[in-house]
């Protein structure tokens, strides 16, 4: 607008300004080169004590922890050194939420259910922390951590009847499939609302630490979710009163259809956030189940030292769409995710083992033949309660059950309102 | 069929989606207004979760039309800002269950900021969100807050029910020099729903209202419309029920007048009052839960106005004052079970 900014000039002499509006590098139909992703060589990055204080290592927010090497060779300070069958379970568990996710992704496809979300490319991210911490440790996940509960030893025919709402569903058919609720392993019921298990965390944190427990919490949410005023609150807290927390933050690159930069990675990176807040910041590759184990250990022994809280980025990449809602056709790239420079973190994890003499191409075909297996007794077992779909709902009077703990006046009046109305249809429901 | 809609200025009318109405009045008044920006998650190159803002970053650039961090909180302080400025921000929030993180930008700031500044600042915002369940998205993707709003000063709220409302409702919200809550029923956007989940979905394509102008047209706000005249019942609804009351009066032959009322505030108190005392009976439908619910205002302004024209108690038919559920959706639902059984009862009282 040229008039405008001439009658500026005349003004003031001043310049006129411009807004930056982020724009991703790449758009459908882009050829892709990530060659710009810094991505440093494993080993490279120093491992401070864990009780340093936090502005020891400020470096750390802004490279990138690795462990695995382009042989496969599992090198430099971070190395966990973890026994071949503790990488073997690792690795299995992978397969396990990847054979899952297949699965369940077409049974939603199938009409079996409403929704669902998969993790495909970022299953080490919860896998190997949840090797990393104390299954007593409380997790506030996502609704991306699913591997949190495969790991944990969590029914896959539980988890199924979650996502069927059927009538094996313990949340009978209340949440919107995927948002698990899991106490018994250590897993907190997930919201919809995005960084609400951000503070929640800390509070059970607080909790833990001033009855002199030995516990620990840990949250994840996406670089997206970062934005939201409750990830600030969080960390907010968790400075002031110390609290022994992990916050992660998954950057798998997209928040929906928008890319990093809306939530600020433009500037600088996730790790980073914790800086500001005086809270330990990590920044690693998320792919790497090895640096992903490595650095949980590492900030769960702060918190367990009441050395105090550690923000860590895991840098990866969700290579398919969000949900089974969505189309990333429409805004990215299809290349992205095989150009991804960090790779699978299943098959880095396999060439590490190879690598070591641990494993070889025949196990792991067998393996992933048998977690293929497991899946589809388990979904056969599920779908024995039902699926989702008109008719085979939860029975209808626990529609009330919940809202409170003793069921007030006015919810047993609708109830019984709700139970004449299902009479009156002339086409009874099943029943408690 | 009475209608209240005065003629629009460009009558080429196109069939319309609710989608593509709404897209369509963004688009219009965009082109009219270079103050108009349209902001919120994935509305910019993507177009929107549910395509709303398809086309108009292209067409308007993404200085006017862009994505957010998600922060609805963020989304709606920066826009009450750009509104102080001079802007006239339409902001997005995804789902209506995302928009309490924003409430204290919404009803401590844009609601107030006329009334505390003396007039020196204004919030000439409309916030758009789909709301509404029937879509099998659990309790985060599914309710109906607008009682929230309307308990607010300071704030008009707003809900369309047909691709032709929505556009004019839209345009005239968006020119609103106060803020707006613009509640999307998104379970009509694809077509109007009777209620009959088990039936097969319908699209706009044979309804009336879905016959839009392609131009320039504006519904006042505060005018209600009054969808069928009837003398045995009036019927006050908005958004999806409209069309569920709609379909039970046409299964049940009750002569049933129902307003659509459009815009909760400001109400259109004449419209209601007059229907009213003409039927002598009122039934309060909407999807949001019972308690406080925007029902109960409803029957106190009818009860305080029409009291002595009234044959029967006030009839609320809501949803029940639970969290949305998942799988027992339509047991949840005020579907025509529910509001078949309250006509016979209000008719007989
Ligand atoms: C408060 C709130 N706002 C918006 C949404 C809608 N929403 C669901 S997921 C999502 C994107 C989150 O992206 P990110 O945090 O990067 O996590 P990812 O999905 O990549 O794991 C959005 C906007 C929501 N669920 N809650
Ligand atoms: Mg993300």
């Amino acid at each position: 607008m040229p008039e405008e900014s001439d009658v500026v000039d005349a003004l003031s002499n001043l310049k006129p300004l411009s807004l930056h509006v982020p724009e991703p590098k790449f758009r459908p139909g882009d050829a892709v080169d990530f060659a710009d992703v810094e991505v440093p060589a494993a080993g490279s990055v120093r491992r401070p004590d864990t009780l340093a204080p936090a502005q020891d290592f400020t470096d750390l927010a802004y490279t990138m922890v690795r462990v695995l090497d382009e042989d496969g060779q599992a090198v430099g300070p971070w190395n966990p050194q973890l026994s071949p069958d503790r990488l073997r379970r690792m690795l299995r568990d992978m397969a396990m939420v990847r054979a899952f996710d297949e699965r369940m992704f077409r049974a939603q496809r199938q009409g079996k259910t409403s929704f669902y979300m998969k993790s495909l490319g970022e299953e080490a991210v919860a896998i190997a922390a949840a090797h990393a911490l104390d299954d007593e440790d409380m997790c506030f996940p996502s609704y991306r951590q699913q591997g949190l509960l495969i790991a944990r030893g969590c029914p896959l025919v539980d988890m199924m009847n979650q996502i069927y709402s059927n009538t094996g569903d313990k949340l009978q058919g209340k949440q919107l499939p995927i948002m698990y609720s899991e106490k018994r392993f250590g897993f907190f019921s997930i919201s919809g609302n995005l960084t609400t298990q951000y503070p929640q965390a800390v509070g059970w944190a607080m909790a833990s630490a001033s009855k002199g427990d030995t516990r620990i919490a840990a949250t994840w949410c996406g670089e997206g979710s970062t934005a939201e005023g409750d990830f600030h609150s969080a960390l907010t807290f968790a400075t002031v009163y110390r609290a022994p927390v992990i916050f992660n933050v998954v950057n798998n690159q997209w928040a929906i259809s928008s890319f990093s930069g809306f939530a600020g990675a433009e500037a600088t990176t996730f790790a980073a956030r914790a800086i500001g807040y005086g809270i330990a910041g990590l920044r690693v590759d998320g792919n790497d189940a090895l640096a992903v184990y490595a650095a949980t250990a590492w900030a769960a022994e702060r918190a367990r030292t009441n050395a105090g809280p550690t923000l860590i980025e895991h840098f990866t990449y969700r290579a398919e769409g969000h949900s089974t809602s969505d189309d990333p056709t429409q805004y990215r790239s299809a290349g992205e995710p095989t150009a991804w420079p960090l790779g699978d973190p299943i098959r880095r994890l396999k060439d590490h083992l190879i690598a070591l003499g641990e494993w070889d191409e025949d196990r792991q075909a067998a393996m992933d033949r048998e977690v293929a297996e497991a899946v589809k007794t388990a979904q056969k077992e599920a779908e024995k309660n039902g699926i989702l779909g008109h008719g085979l709902h939860q029975p209808l009077d626990t529609l009330f059950d919940g809202v409170f703990e003793e069921m007030p006046w006015h919810l047993r009046e609708q109830r019984q309102q709700m139970i004449d109305e299902e009479t009156a249809s002339g086409r009874p429901w099943a029943r408690k | 069929m009475t209608d209240t809609i005065e003629q629009p200025v460009d009558d080429t009318t196109t069939r319309m989606n609710m989608i593509q109405a709404i897209n369509s009045a963004m688009d219009v008044t965009m082109a009219r207004d270079p103050a108009i920006v349209v902001m919120g998650e994935d509305v910019g190159y993507f177009g929107g979760v549910f395509r709303a803002t398809a086309g108009l970053q292209k067409k308007y650039g993404k200085t006017r039309v862009f994505d957010t961090p998600i922060t609805e909180c963020g989304i709606i302080g920066v826009a009450v800002g750009m509104g102080a400025y001079g802007l006239r921000p339409v902001p997005e929030i995804q789902f209506a269950d995302y928009i309490y993180p924003a409430l204290d930008q919404l009803v401590s700031e844009a609601a107030r900021l006329r009334y505390r500044s003396g007039g020196e600042f204004t919030a000439p915002l409309t916030v758009r969100s789909p709301f509404g369940g029937g879509i099998f998205g659990g309790q985060t993707h599914s309710q109906s807050p607008e009682g929230i709003f309307t308990h607010v000063s300071g704030v008009k709220t707003v809900i369309p029910s047909t691709p032709y409302d929505a556009k004019g409702l839209l345009i005239a919200a968006i020119e609103d020099n106060d803020p707006v809550i613009f509640f999307e029923p998104k379970r009509i956007y694809n077509g109007p729903f009777n209620g009959h989940w088990d039936r097969p979905a319908e699209n706009w394509s044979k309804h009336p209202g879905g016959a839009v102008p392609e131009g320039y047209y504006t519904i006042p706000l505060g005018k209600a419309n009054v969808v069928r005249a009837g003398e045995a019942v009036t019927m006050l609804a908005y958004g999806t029920m409209v069309h569920v009351c709609a379909q039970v009066v046409a299964d049940t032959g009750v002569d049933a007048e129902i307003v659509d009322l459009r815009t909760l505030v400001p109400l259109d108190i004449e419209t209601i009052e007059a229907s009213v005392k003409k039927t002598g009976r009122c039934m309060i439908v909407h999807e949001a839960t019972r308690t406080s619910g925007f029902g109960a205002e409803l029957a106190a302004l009818v009860q305080e106005r029409c009291f002595y024209h009234l044959e029967a108690p006030v009839v609320r038919v809501t949803g029940f004052d639970t969290p949305y559920p998942h799988s027992l959706e339509w047991a949840y639902f005020p579907g025509p079970v529910r509001i078949g059984q309250a006509l016979k009862k209000i008719l007989k009282d």
